[in-house]
């Protein structure tokens, strides 16, 4: 029988197994940012331990950060502490550090991708679930806590069971309007999330493969959200193309190494998956969540639910207190919600192609009263190639706020936050209860969705402008 | 790492579904870094509300939490491990976990056991009745007991055993160290390094 790309990945990465006990992996490339590191570094320190391979670490700030006045220090003293025990931690350590201001800070997924540190068959972690987003290049990628954090810093490796597979396939051609996210938010709320849980998503089909790079990302970006422990897609002459011309990637006879190798890296024909579901492209619109989680989501056209509708006693339960704290009502058309606050950035869609995408759509129009939008690229190289582009100008023109780079209003940490009662559109990945700031209510959508509605002023798709 | 054997104390019975880490500790808090002192923001949106469980005096005290389905999904935050730690649990019991909180819970001690949901709303329902109600959690015969109630669970023999012998996973694997060593000899040299930095 053949084996699934998520296993291939797998067995290439096995330093050790033993009977009764989890396999021990050999980690690739390890991530780091400022909040979920400062503990593992001191447990380092206090076992007067070293970090076996700094070559295969990298560290950006992100989380913290600001997204105004990078020039100037940070204002809030504890932020300030964190950021600066990182930058003490990668000068201890010998790591690679991108700090605020420097031309390679990011957040953390989009800087990976963009330096080509990110390449298809590694096995790539972070301190942060999102780190499924590298899933996109056919690389088995999670995220781990700062326990892990510090085994990874002193030995390269970790100790993990086997995970299962899901194939999801996507098949058939997208309807105008309808984006990766729009994928990703359907297949949530059709799994649910817990739907994931113990399993590696390779995503496949059609669909799937006519996405760019970028897209792929924002859909193995979400995977967790279905409570997966990675995302996949296999390589192609898409992935290729988009890391050859990237800094890292491997040069001369090793590049011709490394493609052989890479094209290996697909699930076999005669693969056999613990689970497959089947989405049909031409069924997906474009879709915006309800509720307090990502697999409380529904497409754009219907209206609220009705939480009497729901036969399961638990998600009825769930989506009465959803409806409750969104502040919604029951059968209200979702287009008829007036948003607060457009928030277009994040991991999830914070790259360059999403910051085109939603200009294309603002461009020589004008905000909706009282609305406000954010526009936090990725990372410091999205920010340049926009202005290099001229997007800047757009968002500025429209009367959206142009800002530095960092995972900003995503999760509130910083000073981008939501007050109390405030009703978010964002296209980053959580909806969870005050995650965007106390008592926020945020809807996620797509960057197409984000901009149509920054200009009616409630929830809309670009079709509804015309 | 203190050994687990077994726990008895009394109960927080939350009867919530999808309990993400961002509720468990918001992002706010996230900015110390120390691994003590995280129990001031555990559920802290929540505890604004006098009728929030947490806060009522009957379950002051409590050391086992008992939840809905999904517990601690979202994001990868063990700083969600180290507050329910610091504010005194030791025991998280669920019909279900998600997988990096659950990897969290048992590099950091904090044990998390896995009963079917019928026995979780029993368990509720006792709770309910009498808040000082007894419940021990033996890792040792895998069960949680409470009143006549024996209910049997699963755990991974390799994780059982070093939470009961409160073993450090990096102590355990760097005795396999000649292992690492030997498989970084075959690493292809085309696999990216970020040292030395290109731009």
């Amino acid at each position: 029988m053949g084996k699934t790309l998520s296993e291939k990945i797998w067995a290439d990465h096995v330093v050790r197994s033993a009977a009764g006990e989890p396999d021990l992996l050999y980690i690739d490339l390890h991530l780091i940012h400022e909040v979920t590191s400062p503990q593992a570094f001191d447990g380092l320190r206090l076992a007067g331990r070293k970090v076996r391979r700094p070559d295969l670490t990298i560290a950006t700030e992100d989380h913290n950060t600001p997204t105004l006045n990078i020039d100037k220090p940070i204002a809030d003293p504890v932020s300030k502490l964190q950021i600066d025990t990182l930058r003490n931690n990668a000068k201890e350590f010998g790591i690679r550090i991108h700090s605020l201001g420097d031309i390679d800070q990011g957040i953390v997924h989009v800087v990976g991708p963009q330096l080509g540190i990110t390449q298809p068959g590694m096995t790539i972690v972070c301190g942060d679930s999102h780190t499924s987003t590298h899933g996109a290049f056919g690389a088995l990628a999670f995220g781990i806590g700062t326990s892990q954090v510090e085994h990874v810093l002193a030995t390269q490796t970790l100790p993990q069971s086997k995970p299962k597979t899901m194939a999801i396939n996507v098949d058939g051609t997208l309807k105008p309007g309808v984006t990766s996210k729009d994928i990703i938010l359907a297949i949530i709320a059709q799994i649910g999330t817990g739907g994931g849980q113990g399993y590696v998503l390779e995503y496949r089909g059609s669909a799937i493969r006519a996405l760019s790079m970028e897209a792929r990302m924002t859909i193995c970006n979400m995977s967790i959200e279905a409570g997966a422990r990675a995302g996949l897609i296999a390589p192609d002459e898409k992935t290729f193309e988009y890391l050859k011309s990237k800094p890292h990637a491997p040069q001369g006879a090793d590049w011709d190494a490394a493609v052989e190798y890479w094209k290996t890296l697909n699930s076999d024909a005669d693969a056999r998956f613990d689970h497959e579901i089947t989405l049909k492209a031409e069924n997906i619109s474009p879709f915006i969540t309800w509720g307090t989680n990502p697999g409380q989501g529904a497409p754009l056209d219907g209206k609220v639910p009705n939480p009497a509708d729901i036969a399961d006693v638990e998600d009825r339960g769930a989506a009465e207190r959803a409806l409750e704290y969104m502040g919604l009502t029951a059968g209200t058309p979702f287009k008829e919600i007036a948003i607060d606050t457009v928030f277009l950035g994040s991991c999830t869609n914070g790259r360059i192609e999403d910051l085109r995408s939603a200009a294309q759509i603002l461009k020589g129009q004008k905000i909706a009263p009282k609305l406000r939008m954010l526009v936090v690229p990725g990372s410091a190289r999205v920010r340049l190639q926009a202005e290099a582009e001229g997007l800047d100008k757009v968002f500025l023109d429209f009367g959206a706020e142009w800002r530095q780079a960092g995972c900003s209003m995503c999760l509130g940490m910083n000073p981008d936050q939501l007050t109390a009662g405030e009703r978010s559109a964002s296209t980053s990945n959580r909806n969870f209860e005050g995650r965007q700031g106390k008592g926020g209510r945020t809807h996620l959508v797509s960057p197409l969705v984000a901009a149509a509605t920054a200009i009616r002023g409630t929830l809309s798709s670009p079709a509804d402008l015309n | 790492m203190e050994k687990f054997i077994s726990h008895t104390g009394t109960v927080l019975p939350l009867r919530r579904t999808n309990v993400d880490t961002d509720q468990i500790i918001p992002a706010v808090y996230l900015k110390r870094v120390t691994k003590s002192g995280f129990e001031d923001g555990l559920f802290s949106a929540w505890r604004n509300d006098p009728e929030f469980v947490m806060n009522k005096p009957e379950h002051k005290g409590a050391t086992i939490l008992v939840a809905g389905a999904d517990f601690g999904t979202g994001s990868s935050r063990e700083h969600a491990v180290w507050a329910l730690q610091n504010y005194g649990f030791k025991v998280v019991l669920s019909s279900r976990f998600a997988d990096i909180f659950r990897g969290n819970s048992q590099k950091a001690g904090l044990l998390t056991v896995i009963i079917p949901q019928e026995k979780i709303e029993v368990l509720w329902a006792a709770v309910e009745v009498n808040p000082s109600l007894e419940v021990s959690v033996d890792l040792d015969a895998k069960n949680v007991r409470f009143a006549d109630e024996v209910i049997g669970f699963e755990i991974d023999d390799y994780t059982r055993w070093r939470l009961m012998e409160g073993l450090d996973d990096i102590g355990l694997t760097l005795k396999n160290i000649a292992d690492v060593d030997a498989f970084e000899e075959k690493r292809p040299s085309f696999k990216p390094q970020t040292l030395p930095a290109r731009s």
